[in-house]
């Protein structure tokens, strides 16, 4: 595995992240079990935050400046490990759909579940 | 290289980003990844090139419009630089008032100096009072600089009502035009999918319209959704302007009226699945109420279009 380049670089950079998360986020929205929390989430604002996020925990050139990931989700109810791990499934097939290979998907895994408790604000 | 921003000059290092280099100079422009991707710190090039890096990303649409991402702009060159949004106004008068349905106008006016826009952007008229309201552009530009409005008559309407009732050569002013909903050329065979409520058709006609004049060549579907049988003001069949611009081309025109249970949302999906093999390379304009514009939004995301190929005005009602 190539060192040197992050995760981010070696996807392709910003252009590449954003198809990701378009894909991720699509495949969020077609869950039933996680759609209902985005209901009133607007499209275009929620997208681009993943996208900064992601790039941030995809070792990108970033500063991920909204509100800390605890915060976020702490006023949508209690959330479960069911949620995270879906959330992390959609995730890796959105990663795997633009051409990841499977150690990078673990890495990006990693990096996003390190954030579990947070999420789900134990 | 230097960069102009509300009349003072700012001179940018070798490599350095507009944002960056603004920033130096104690400008701080609304920014938030700084890498291109949340848009936050976007801005409009009034001259001069921000580099094609700069656009990266950007809905066709906007980076036709000279909109670019301050973060990621190393201009090569001399650069002017505006807010996103514009503030000039320009004083017009009514031309013509003209009724199409019973409660929908079509209103001409024509600008004291010519107006630059692209079929289907919108922009603000003030009257007399100061009522402001945003309208969208459903005309394709003519030799006498007119430009024409489908206006909704709402009862008791600040602008509407006034409206109908306007003498020909009633002052009024209009803002700069806006708005992501036109034809951006550069994609000749994308399939193209149009679909509106009520007055929102006005614009989507103006944009196929324009599409067809300048050579599309993809097939063009065009959807018109209403409450009611009568408020599909343009009637069941393809309009004759439209239908005359098609010369060839594969011109479809639907309707939906939702009291008899046809639903624009599914029908505009199921349009896409026949106008395109692959959803990724349709382009659609969707216009009309914020709700349907929203579901029209989020079903053809869902149904796998990229969120940069759907430009949407919704119209909202202005603030009371
Ligand atoms: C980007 C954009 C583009 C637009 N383009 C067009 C266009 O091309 N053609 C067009 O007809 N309108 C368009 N609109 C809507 C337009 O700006 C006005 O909101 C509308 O004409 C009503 O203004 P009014 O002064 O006549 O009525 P107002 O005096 O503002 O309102 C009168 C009554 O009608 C109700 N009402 C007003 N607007 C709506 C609405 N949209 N839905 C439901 N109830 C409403 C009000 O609640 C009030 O009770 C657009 C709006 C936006 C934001
Ligand atoms: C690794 C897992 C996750 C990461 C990295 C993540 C990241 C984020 C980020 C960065 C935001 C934006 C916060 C802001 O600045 O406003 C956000 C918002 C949101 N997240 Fe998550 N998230 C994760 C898991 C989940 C899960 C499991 C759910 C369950 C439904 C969820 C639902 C939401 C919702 C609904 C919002 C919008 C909140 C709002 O705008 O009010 N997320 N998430
Ligand atoms: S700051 Fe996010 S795109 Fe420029």
């Amino acid at each position: 595995m190539t060192t040197e380049l992050s995760l981010y670089e070696r996807l392709g950079g910003a252009l590449a992240i954003r198809a990701v998360t378009e894909s991720f986020y699509r495949r969020v929205l077609s869950d039933d079990l996680l759609a209902p929390y985005f209901d009133d989430v607007d499209m275009d604002r929620q997208i681009a935050k993943q996208a900064a996020f992601l790039t941030m925990a995809l070792g990108g050139p970033h500063e991920y400046t909204g509100r800390d990931i605890r915060a976020a989700h702490a006023r949508l109810g209690p959330l479960g490990d069911e949620h995270f791990d879906a959330v992390i499934a959609h995730l890796a097939a959105a990663l795997r759909e633009f051409g990841a290979g499977e150690a990078e998907i673990a890495e990006a895994g990693a990096i996003a579940g390190s954030l579990r408790d947070d999420v789900l604000n134990r | 290289m230097r960069v102009t921003f509300e009349g003072r000059e700012y001179e940018l290092r070798p490599g350095e980003s507009v944002l960056d280099g603004m920033a130096r100079h104690g400008v701080r422009l609304p920014s938030a990844c700084r890498s291109g991707t949340c848009q936050a710190c976007l801005l409009r090039a009034v001259s001069g090139d921000p580099g094609p890096a700069a656009r990266r990303g950007l809905k066709p649409a906007w980076a036709a419009s000279g909109y670019f991402l301050a973060c990621l702009a190393r201009p090569p060159a001399d650069l002017v630089i505006a807010p996103p949004g514009g503030t000039a106004r320009i004083p017009a008068t009514v031309e013509r008032v003209r009724r199409l349905a019973a409660d929908v106008l079509s209103v001409r006016l024509r600008p004291g100096r010519p107006l630059r826009f692209e079929p289907g952007q919108h922009l603000t008229v003030t009257r007399e009072g100061g009522v402001t309201r945003t309208y969208s552009i459903a005309s394709l530009p003519t030799a006498t600089g007119d430009i024409e409005l489908h206006v909704r008559l709402y009862p008791g309407g600040a602008m509407s009502g006034w409206l109908a009732g306007a003498r020909r050569g009633a002052a009024v002013t209009v803002g700069s035009p806006a708005g992501e909903c036109f034809y951006v050329p550069g994609s000749p065979r994308a399939p193209l999918l149009l679909a509106g409520t009520g007055t929102g058709i006005a614009p989507l006609l103006a944009v196929a319209r324009q599409a067809l004049a300048s050579g599309h060549q993809g097939p063009v579907a065009v959807l018109h959704g209403s409450a009611t049988r009568p408020g599909l003001y343009l009637g069941t069949r393809c309009p004759a302007p439209l239908a005359a611009a098609a010369r060839g081309r594969t011109v479809t025109w639907r309707t939906c009226v939702l009291e008899a249970g046809e639903d624009i949302v599914s029908a505009a999906v199921a349009e896409l699945g026949v106008l395109a093999a692959g959803p990724a390379s349709a382009r659609a304009f969707l216009c009309g109420g914020p709700g349907v514009v929203r579901r029209l939004r989020r079903q053809l995301f869902l149904a796998g279009m990229p969120l940069a190929a759907i430009a949407a005005d919704q119209f909202a009602a202005a603030a009371p």
